[in-house]
């Protein structure tokens, strides 16, 4: 679900089916760059999801997330 | 051969060094401290591992790192440890790791006593612990046995990947006699297809019991079936004494069957036609050479140190066609051979009458 | 550039686990575990251990560890984890141990084997993720449950005077002297988070560097056990479990220790090491020299405890071996045990031994007075009776035994100490039955007899007890 991004900017993006939408990667991000989709993956939860702009990189939401692929953040 | 005069309890540990055995853990309980003691002098000086557990419980927990490991270890105890070792088995069992275990059976229940006793045989040939699985369980009768079976249980528990026992008993493990120290140890079998070493070759291995769908854990318990019924097929060892014109059959095992030798001696020069048959598997059980004798012979007397329980399995295995008798002393009381011989004479003077 | 994303030291695909998701854990939303998963794996790849790791997985939520972790896998009964990680560091020091466990496997059904694995300073890593819980199970009371906080249960909150207090394991194992390494952190904000990491990879650095025990306990969260949503799950670990559970440093000898100083040693199986060994253990009375026995011999030898009774027995029957025959040796066991005798069977036969237990001898050996009393009557027709005259009083009925009365206490004593009065007697017994030469029990005994100064004492202990009896 993650568009196109341009490679010299920081990005997170989340793994839409791995995600379980516990919401803690939003409650850790300084940026306030991940958003909740109001539609179900394949196993029910409402996922994660990037804004897609304003992304530091610093990492948060990937050690805030318990999944270990769910969400992957790239810092350039 | 080189000889050494030497007590069943370090006959043990012989054995357990000749089958290159290389970690040993154990909890002290008399009377099997002994094979602990002789343990923890022997493998650290060979470079193994010998832990003096915090429990039984952990003993055996250790049985099952090492085992999983693919290197030969072992645990010794005594009747009431080895209840607590049962949980343990059963995850030996489930997870199919080769190791042995002795039992050098008490007077139970409960704390009981230190006398011998053979009332651990339901626990252990039954299996002990949860599930669907069984022990290979050898039980000597003097020194020799006790290095050489060890030596065989090693083998057996690699072979099946399953837990072995040695079943014996206070008298066995206190007992001087000689004993021939094995010459040449055997090579050991290349385990690395499954256990778990540490090393990067088996890294993709896992050592574990939960099957968690039911049909695999079936299946699972069908191929532990399997294996059993192969142990049945080719491994009872059992041995006889003037059985082949008996009338009477005496079954009887460990030191029981050491008292019976000479028994069935005195019975002979009074002019009584008897036989021993002896387990020397208790699991997998002489049944059919039972069977065999029940064609010929006209009674079977089954003498244990329990109150009953080998007992039903010769009643299996003769299967209604001749009467199944039975004397047993318990609580640590050893039967001594006038005894026998007065059991042997009722009950032949009953075949005669009939 | 720096990427933040799956680590290698996870499988890419989680075959083992069952169902359709196979990228995903079976973890609930939230889950604590996932978190500190994702540490370890992270930590192990840094340090590039993942492929002589074990991974120890507990009973509870996290038994399926090793659907994830790319290493090699035990799965280890309730509360054993340290056990069977102790025995696999013992047995390959050269793997590194991660014992993973929740609190009621570490903390409650498996508390020994924690706190005695800590206690030998096994050079494992014990990761204890605490979440106040019994998750897998359906929400009981865990040893770490805090007071108030209500689980299947405990319906009406954890209680004090009830159900104790919740274990503070951390504080409890730092007081061992062996453990190197004890630190709890919590995964309840970002920056618990950094500092967990840096605790995880440091505790797995000092087992990798061979300097020893290491815990590290995790304040985590179990949002379905608690009944609460992962957010708000986390601000209570933050708000009311890092009260009772204080974050912190409660050991660290890391920078005290030398590189492998907990290392221990173990060699593999060396068939020649062992060859060598075992050939070592044969006795010292060398060949066998076939001699041949009058009689088979069925001796009971009774007395005090301390004068060499059991001894005396160990030397006929080391004798019998060296000739060739079969031995069998059994001391007293049962009731006659009391009262400070003490006794031993000894059977020499040039045929297989039945039982070894001797309830009717044809040799009793008698150095003290209630052995007399107790056991002559069992002796056979025409046996023979040695009994120390020095110290028993009476005569065996002469009629119906051979007996031999020697003064071997006061013999023995003439000869230099009253502890040899056991050889003396051996020596009369071996006249009075002619059962093996003198040359022979001579020779053996100059082999068997450790202390060489004692040698000539014994020598000549025997040479007065056999001289006794085919001089009388």
């Amino acid at each position: 679900m993650t568009e196109k991004i341009a490679l010299d900017v920081p990005f997170m993006e989340v793994s839409g089916e791995l995600c379980k939408g516990c919401q803690l990667c939003l409650a850790v991000c300084p940026k306030s760059v991940i958003a909740i989709s109001d539609k179900l993956n394949s196993a029910s939860y409402h996922p994660a999801f990037y804004t897609g702009a304003d992304c530091t990189g610093c990492g948060l939401c990937f050690y805030a997330c318990p999944e270990p692929g769910a969400i992957r953040v790239v810092k350039p | 051969m080189a000889k050494q005069f030497m007590k069943g309890n370090d006959a043990i540990i012989v054995g357990a060094l000749a089958a290159g055995c290389r970690a040993y853990y154990g909890y002290p309980i008399t009377p099997a401290s002994e094979i602990a003691h002789a343990a923890a002098l022997h493998f650290p000086a060979l470079g193994g591992v010998f832990i003096q557990a915090e429990s039984e419980v952990s003993a055996i927990n250790m049985v099952y790192g090492t085992s999983g490991m693919g290197v030969r270890t072992m645990t010794a105890s005594s009747s009431p440890g080895f209840s607590l070792k049962q949980e343990g088995l059963s995850y030996c069992a489930g997870a199919e790791l080769p190791c042995v275990v002795v039992n050098i059976v008490r007077g139970g229940p409960g704390l009981g006593n230190i006398a011998p006793e053979q009332a651990d045989y339901f626990q252990i040939t039954k299996g002990g612990g949860h599930g669907n699985y069984r022990l290979i369980a050898l039980a000597p009768n003097g020194a020799q046995e006790m290095c050489d079976l060890t030596m065989k249980a090693f083998e057996l528990a690699d072979k099946y990947r399953n837990p072995a026992c040695i079943m014996a008993d206070g008298i066995t493990g206190q007992m001087m006699e000689v004993v021939d120290i094995p010459e040449g140890v055997t090579d050991l079998p290349d385990h690395s297809a499954w256990a778990v070493t540490g090393k990067p070759d088996t890294s993709g291995n896992l050592i574990s019991s939960i099957v968690l769908d039911p049909h695999d854990l079936e299946d699972h318990n069908l191929k532990l079936d399997a294996k059993y019924k192969e142990i049945m097929a080719n491994e009872v060892m059992y041995e006889e004494y003037k059985t082949e014109d008996a009338d009477l059959i005496v079954v009887a095992y460990g030191v029981v069957s050491r008292i019976v030798y000479s028994t069935v001696d005195l019975a002979r020069e009074q002019g009584l036609k008897v036989g021993l048959l002896r387990p020397i598997t208790l699991w997998p059980f002489p049944t059919e050479v039972i069977a065999r004798l029940a064609d010929s012979a006209s009674a079977f007397l089954a003498v244990e140190l329990s109150t009953g329980q080998m007992v039903e399995d010769v009643q299996l295995a003769v299967n209604g066609k001749v009467p199944v008798h039975f004397y047993g002393r318990c609580g640590g009381v050893v039967p001594g051979s006038e005894e026998l011989l007065d059991e042997f004479n009722k009950i032949t003077e009953g075949v005669t009458q009939s | 550039m720096k990427t933040f994303e799956k680590s290698n030291s996870f499988y890419q695909v989680f075959e083992r686990k069952s169902g359709p998701a196979k990228e995903a854990t079976h973890y609930c939303p939230g889950c604590g575990h996932g978190n500190v998963h994702k540490m370890i794996a992270e930590s192990m790849e840094e340090l590039d251990l993942t492929k002589r790791t074990v991974f120890v997985s507990p009973v509870g939520c996290s038994v399926f560890g090793y659907y994830y972790f790319d290493c090699g896998n035990f799965q280890a009964a309730h509360g054993r984890a340290a056990a069977v990680g102790t025995a696999i560091k013992r047995t390959n020091p050269d793997a590194i141990v991660i014992s993973y466990q929740g609190d009621g496997d570490l903390a409650a059904i498996g508390t020994a084997e924690t706190i005695h694995a800590a206690n030998r300073g096994e050079n494992i890593t014990v990761f204890f993720v605490n979440n106040a819980i019994y998750g897998m199970t359906g929400g009981q009371m865990a040893p770490t449950t805090m007071i108030g906080q209500r689980s299947a249960t405990t319906p009406l909150g954890r209680k004090e005077d009830i159900h104790g207090n919740p274990i503070r394991m951390a504080e409890m194992l730092a007081t061992l002297p062996a453990p190197t390494y004890i630190e709890r952190v919590a995964i309840g904000n970002s920056k618990h988070i950094m500092k967990a990491r840096k605790a995880i990879k440091k505790a797995l650095r000092i087992q990798a560097e061979g300097k020893g025990y290491s815990f590290v306990e995790i304040v985590s969260a179990c949002p379905t056990g608690w009944k609460m949503d992962p957010v708000n799950a986390r601000d209570w670990l933050v708000n009311d479990m890092l009260k009772v559970f204080p974050l912190g440093v409660f050991k660290d000898e890391s920078d005290n220790q030398d590189e492998d100083a907990w290392k221990r040693h173990f060699e593999p199986f060396d068939k020649a090491k062992v060859d060598v060994y075992l050939d070592r253990m044969k006795s010292a009375v060398g060949e066998i020299e076939p001699t041949v026995l009058p009689e088979d011999l069925n001796c009971k030898f009774a007395g005090f405890g301390g004068q060499g009774i059991l001894t005396l027995g160990l030397f006929l029957s080391q004798i019998g071996m060296r000739g060739g025959h079969h031995v069998s040796w059994f001391p007293a066991y049962g009731p006659e045990m009391r009262g400070g005798t003490a006794n031993c069977s000894v059977n020499l036969s040039s045929e297989r031994i039945g039982t070894p237990l001797v309830d009717h001898p044809n040799v009793l050996v008698v150095m003290n007075q209630p052995s007399l009393e107790l056991f002559e009557k069992d002796v056979v027709d025409g046996g023979t009776i040695i009994l120390d005259s020095t110290v028993v009083e009476g005569t065996p009925d002469t009629k119906r035994l051979n007996a031999v009365m020697i003064p071997a206490s006061d013999i023995a004593d003439e000869v230099g100490t009253p502890k040899v009065a056991n050889v003396v007697i051996l020596g009369a017994l071996v006249a009075a039955t002619d059962a093996f030469t003198p040359e022979f029990c001579e020779s053996t005994l100059r082999a068997i007899i450790k202390k060489k100064s004692l040698i000539d004492m014994n020598i000549e202990a025997f040479r007065r007890g056999y001289d006794f009896v085919k001089k009388a």
